[in-house]
């Protein structure tokens, strides 16, 4: 316990010294988010100075192995060191899916000279990854896709489209499921990396209802892609796409947590029913709040079930719609405005929050993952 | 900690196999309840959890009791709730023990509490909803002592009590906290009506009539018109317990259901095959873990003496009763007609979810302290 409080206080004046003002006033739109990649633009020199002080020490993936660019940290450091990076609003200095999903699927599934080679770059946030799984044919019946990568040899020749791919426009490069064989159908997918400028990928981002175009088509027409660039075995890739839906599902379910405020201490509401409808939300937030805390500590200690984070994206992503459905209720009219000095936010959140139960695997396929997985229930 | 220690662990498995034992439907519910049982549970069965250490579970090591937390106690309340197991363990050995604690009443109380011959009780309630604030029953002076008058409802085990934790007004009015005293009244005290009822569950409850009931100074619990600190710790103590107890509840009854689900077969298959089922089974499971994480939360932060215990506590008794009030609501509809009988089990838990439900503030009770504990 002494040496954690060590690593507590150290943890402190670092932060205190190496954090710029900036990098600690709270997030006001995604325009704030630190995305990294080859062509970021860094909003300011607060975010650059700040992610580069991160990287350096490896606290941008506290977890990870050194080696591979990561902190090294035990989970009781890195908790120490989420707990001080809260304590003082520091803002996260790289949001990429390369961290959240990528990563932990290739630490499992990758090879010595991928990690050496992929990881370091994830956690430095130069090279932005984007997830190719979804197609116009295969979303909640993922393992339907039908994208189709021929072996040329010495390279694989990818033909097909994704969609809801996650700012592809804006990516570096995409993990991507493909169709190897058409023997089996989870047999017969593979997990493949490639560089977006590869001759033959264009992308085309779609509006959404909230306004925002986070999400594109993805065409991909005659790419050539070499051969070392597939994580895990051929055939074998709906496995390293299942393990890395358990962290995309756990990273999803953080929306849950609504940025740990209380709603009612946010809109202060003064409608008697209105409040104890918020009331009721709260009491729900904290419970899951207290779950997500749960949950995070079986996993890391391997307690949990496997399944479990189709359940913690069902229960995350439904409560983060309530409470969007209840600030539309406790904004009135005010909420209604789109266009307007008071910025339009709470709609454009309302309506991006309704993609959440859908994105990931619809909630109705959570609950059918619980069912079957883990309440065993026949024909599931 | 959010994972239990090995010694929590050990506490758990012997806590979980004496009561799926002991303390089982058929055994003990079940039993007293045929037989009209005025107490509404064993004494032998309480001579077992004192001879396990039970009874003493928050009872400091110093005066011999085990001196463990709310954590330990959820652990155990937890089985209790997955058995339907009637006792005096919630009341007595968590919130009546928390009440005297560090009082003069402990060196009188906690032996008999240790052995597993005493029970206590608290008399809070005085109308059908929870309003601890609210005590109005009175305690004016006279001499060197008190004379109390008024009533109570909602004792739970009051009429089995050997003495009651009795909370009463000696200044102020309902609504003030300051002006509120505990007592403790002796079972025989004269003038001290108790009309034992049989609740919904099976258990009992009395409702109490005190009418000019004089006790000595020393009756008092703590300091006169400053009682309200302890009864909210023995109030906090008795919901957190009995949020882990409703989260076994709800565990016991989705279990029955889901034992159900796999078995019963109509249309020529198991009705778990039915996705309409299967959605809401998920579901349920769903809202039960939650509860749990947040029984356990709330455990936690009362035993590291967080200024968020208060919150955590309401938070984990609204959530476990509604987490458990859709088990046992959900158990009863899927299990169709057979539920609905008396003799299936499922119907005792949707039962003792409307007692444990109500007891210390259901859920719109602690709705609105989060709502005010947040601020607004």
């Amino acid at each position: 316990m002494a040496d954690l409080d060590d690593f507590r206080s150290d943890t402190r004046a670092w932060l205190e010294a190496n954090c710029p003002a900036e990098m600690r006033q709270p997030i006001r739109s995604e325009a704030d988010v630190c995305w990294g990649g080859r062509n970021w633009e860094f909003q300011s020199d607060a975010q650059r100075e700040w992610l580069g002080a991160m990287a350096e020490r490896g606290w941008t993936v506290p977890d990870w192995p050194k080696e591979y660019g990561g902190g090294g940290l035990t989970p009781e450091e890195a908790r120490v060191l989420k707990q001080e990076i809260t304590r003082i609003g520091a803002r996260s200095p790289l949001t990429s899916f390369g961290i959240s999903m990528l990563g932990p699927a290739m630490l499992q599934f990758g090879t010595e000279e991928q990690k050496k080679h992929y990881l370091p770059q994830i956690a430095r946030g130069e090279i932005r990854w984007c997830q190719g799984y979804s197609e116009p044919g295969a979303g909640s019946d993922l393992a339907g896709l039908q994208t189709k990568a021929e072996d040329k040899g010495d390279h694989w020749l990818v033909n097909g489209q994704k969609v809801w791919t996650s700012y592809a426009d804006k990516a570096d490069w995409i993990f991507c499921l493909v169709r190897t064989s058409s023997d089996s159908k989870q047999g017969g997918i593979s997990f493949l990396l490639f560089d977006m400028e590869t001759p033959g990928v264009s992308t085309k981002p779609i509006l959404l209802i909230s306004g925002s175009s986070p999400f594109c088509e993805t065409f991909f027409d005659d790419v050539k892609v070499p051969k070392d660039q597939i994580v895990g075995e051929v055939n074998k890739g709906w496995d390293v796409a299942k393990y890395l839906l358990g962290h995309e599902r756990e990273m999803i379910s953080g929306m849950g947590l609504g940025g740990g405020g209380s709603l009612g201490a946010a809109t202060k509401p003064q409608d008697p029913l209105l409040r104890a409808a918020i009331a009721a939300f709260d009491v729900d937030a904290l419970a899951f709040a207290a779950m997500s805390e749960r949950f995070a500590a079986m996993w890391k200690a391997g307690e949990a079930h496997p399944a479990s984070p189709s359940m913690m994206k069902y229960a995350g992503t439904e409560l983060n719609k309530r409470r969007n459905e209840l600030a539309m209720a406790a904004g009135g009219s005010d909420a209604l405005e789109w266009d307007s000095e008071r910025g339009g936010k709470v709609p454009r959140d309302w309506l991006r929050s309704k993609g959440n139960s859908i994105e990931g695997g619809t909630s109705e396929i959570q609950l059918g993952i619980v069912a079957k997985h883990i309440l065993r229930l026949p024909g599931a | 900690m959010t994972l239990l220690t090995d010694d929590q662990k050990m506490l758990q498995e012997t806590a979980a196999s004496f009561l799926a034992d002991e303390g089982a439907i058929a055994k003990q519910l079940r039993h007293w309840r045929a037989i009209g049982c005025s107490d509404g549970f064993g004494h032998d069965l309480w001579k077992q959890f004192a001879e396990l250490g039970l009874t003493g579970i928050s009872i400091p090591e110093s005066h011999g009791g085990m001196g463990l937390g709310a954590t330990e106690a959820a652990l155990v309340l937890e089985e209790i709730g997955r058995n339907l197991t009637p006792s005096p363990f919630l009341v007595t050995a968590v919130v009546g023990a928390r009440a005297i604690a560090g009082t003069a009443h402990a060196d009188r109380w906690f032996p008999g509490i240790l052995s597993g011959e005493t029970v206590l009780a608290l008399a809070v309630d005085e109308g059908p909803r929870h309003a601890p604030d609210r005590t109005a029953l009175e305690a004016r002076r006279q001499g060197n002592g008190f004379v109390l008058h008024g009533a109570k409802q909602f004792v739970v085990q009051g009429a089995s009590a050997d003495m009651i934790v009795t909370a009463a007004r000696t200044a102020g009015s309902p609504g003030e906290t300051e002006g509120i005293t505990l007592f403790a009244v002796p079972k025989d005290a004269a003038g001290l009506d108790v009309d034992n009822v049989a609740l919904v569950d099976s258990s009992k409850a009395a409702r109490l009539r005190f009418d000019n009931v004089e006790l000595d100074a020393d009756a008092v619990i703590g300091e006169v018109d400053f009682g309200w600190t302890t009864l909210k710790a023995a109030l906090d103590a008795g919901r957190a317990g009995t949020a882990a107890e409703l989260v076994g509840v709800a565990s016991g009854a989705s279990a029955m259901t889901l034992d159900y689900l796999k078995q019963r077969k109509q249309f020529g298959k198991a009705i778990g095959e039915f996705q309409a089922l299967q959605h809401r089974a998920a579901h349920l499971y769903s809202e039960v873990e939650i509860a749990r994480a947040a029984a356990f939360k709330a455990a936690a932060v009362l035993d590291s003496g967080s200024e968020q215990a208060e919150l955590y506590v309401s938070v984990a008794k609204a959530k476990a009763a509604d987490a458990a009030g859709l088990a046992v609501r959900e158990g009863v509809q899927m299990h169709g007609g057979i539920g609905m009988t008396d003799e299936h089990d499922i119907g005792l838990f949707m039962k003792r979810e409307a007692v444990l439900g109500e007891l210390f503030g259901d859920n719109f009770y602690h709705r609105e302290r989060v709502a005010r504990l947040s601020g607004y």
